[in-house]
């Protein structure tokens, strides 16, 4: 077995290699094989031989060897196919850094999230084929699949322009947002991800993706319970919130929003760093997040930002006023019942509350908001009973 | 060794013995509940017996091909349909037995007063590869 120090190193240097190779002529689809090789070669000989002195180019060197070896066989199958000997595309111009081009390529608008994920994951993270399927519960075959599907796709873009950054930060969030499964970190793999990026990119968006996913992962200890139930926010143990995490977060996001370019994520960070920068529940200063769910709401009209902001006016107004910031959107929105139990808990109408708590609980989306909803409404009803 | 899919239904299924919705369990019964449903899969990932395990949301739309060039007509999802299925675990046992004995646990799961549920679960073999040797 490598080392973990090994496999960070190897994982790290993958999106260079490959820029590499392709930079070089090599076509992506064969180049991303190749380098996939070369990893597996690493981990192989490197416990034995030692890691070498110049890792990277060694994986250059085993990778470039491993493509020709490879385009030979293919085009000697071909000569004797058809007779036909193609020249290899012409490489895109230099210029722009490697890893970035990889970044825009592996999301690139051609490609559906999920293919566009997948692909990021493996050209760019360097994980393997199983190591993704795992991580999504599909099986290693469908994984691969999707992601000799999505190379293709990509094989005949033109790597010589810089993309849209923000379909690359939706991709990472995409991959943060699966959390953890498997015995991939999703979440701290996007974090990492979004980390090289911002290294390679100066973009105030991507510093504010990246401080979203470290201030909401700072939190991941106190979000659940050993048997996995849900612990809302104001009841979580702000003890176990990860303080360095945080600290960070703040930092990046601090240098984002003085650049004066205000994005959704540098907003959703704001908001989660003023959770995070409260003591207690209570401290919470309501008043400035409703503030910047209205940027928010600015931003990206998004009906689920006004039912989150529905959330933030009960607390900073009060539930009356929470209650009707929510009359106000539509009913059928994912937690909107779930959001006017809450409010009408605090009103004090506890009837309606359970009955509202049952009810969500039945169109929950995930297990364990369903149970989580289903012990609020069980809590509620024993003191409706008890009277 | 054989496949079984335990299924649990939302509606279809006879009523069970201790048959008192959730949400008039106290927050510790619910509790009590999910952590039994907890550990009895993560046994049977220690006895090597767990396949999968799923649940599955309450909605749900039919669907049928509407002829060529037209989109998928929907229906559903109808009040009326006896049959709900709320979720399935697949377990891979070696007898008709221990498939038995292990849907008998899952159903023993407590409820309300922290008395089992007697659930109903419906316990159906897969469909089996033949065997290469068969004489």
């Amino acid at each position: 077995m490598t080392s973990e120090l090994d496999e960070a190193l190897l994982r790290g240097l993958a999106p260079g290699v490959l820029g590499i190779l392709v930079r070089r002529g090599a076509d992506f689809a064969a180049a991303e094989d190749a380098v996939q090789d070369a990893l597996v070669e690493a981990v192989r000989v490197w416990p034995t031989d030692g890691r070498p002195r110049d890792p990277k180019g060694w994986l250059v060197t085993v990778a470039w060897r491993r493509f020709l070896d490879a385009t030979r066989a293919d085009t000697a199958r071909r000569r004797r196919e058809d007779r036909v000997d193609e020249e290899p595309a012409p490489g895109p111009a230099p210029g722009l850094d490697d890893t970035l081009q990889l970044y825009f390529l592996c999301a690139h608008p051609s490609l559906t999230p999920s293919s566009a994920v997948a692909l990021t994951l493996r050209a760019v993270g360097g994980l393997t084929t199983r190591q993704i399927a795992r991580a999504y519960l599909v099986p290693e075959a469908t994984m691969a699949q999707r992601i000799s599907r999505a190379k293709r796709t990509v094989s005949g873009a033109r790597l010589d322009r810089p993309g849209d950054v923000a379909t690359v930060l939706r991709v990472l969030y995409l991959v943060f947002n699966e959390g953890y499964s498997g015995d991939v970190d999703l979440a701290a793999e996007a974090i990492r991800l979004t980390r090289q990026l911002a290294a390679a990119i100066d973009h105030p968006e991507v510093a504010g993706l990246l401080a979203l996913m470290l201030l909401h992962h700072a939190r991941r200890a106190a979000r659940t319970t050993p048997d996995g139930s849900l612990v809302p926010l104001a009841e979580q143990d702000r003890g176990r919130w990860d303080t360095r995490a945080i600290a960070e977060g703040v930092e990046i996001l601090q240098a984002a929003l003085a650049r004066d370019r205000l994005g959704s994520f540098q907003a959703q960070a704001a908001i989660a760093a003023l959770h995070a920068d409260a003591p207690t529940a209570e401290e919470t200063d309501w008043v400035q997040i409703v503030e910047w769910y209205d940027e928010l709401v600015r931003l990206t009209d998004s009906p689920i930002v006004r039912l989150n902001r529905a959330v933030a006016v009960g607390e900073a107004d009060g539930p009356r006023a929470g209650l009707a910031a929510l009359a106000a959107l539509d009913a059928a929105l994912p937690r909107h019942t779930a959001v006017a139990a809450y409010l009408h808990e605090r009103e004090g109408d506890r009837a309606t509350a359970a009955r509202l708590y049952a009810e969500a609980a039945r169109q929950a989306p995930t297990l364990a908001e369903r149970e989580h909803l289903t012990r609020q409404a069980a809590r509620l009803n024993q003191g409706l009973d008890a009277r | 060794m054989a496949k079984y899919l335990l299924l649990k239904h939302y509606r279809g299924a006879p009523s069970p013995v201790n048959d008192v919705p959730m949400d008039r369990w106290t927050p510790e019964e619910v509790s009590a509940h999910m952590q039994y449903m907890h550990d009895f899969a993560a046994r049977l990932v220690t006895t090597g017996e767990l396949v999968d395990s799923q649940a599955l949301s309450p909605g749900g739309t039919f669907v049928r091909y509407d002829g060529e060039g037209r989109p998928p007509v929907t229906d559903g999802p109808f009040a009326e349909t006896k049959d709900l299925i709320a979720g399935w675990m697949v377990i891979d046992v070696d007898s008709y037995p221990r498939a038995l004995e292990l849907a008998g646990e899952l159903s023993a799961a407590p409820g309300a007063g922290g008395r089992p549920i007697h659930e109903w679960l419906e316990l159906r073999p897969f469909m089996g590869v033949s065997p290469t040797v068969t004489e």
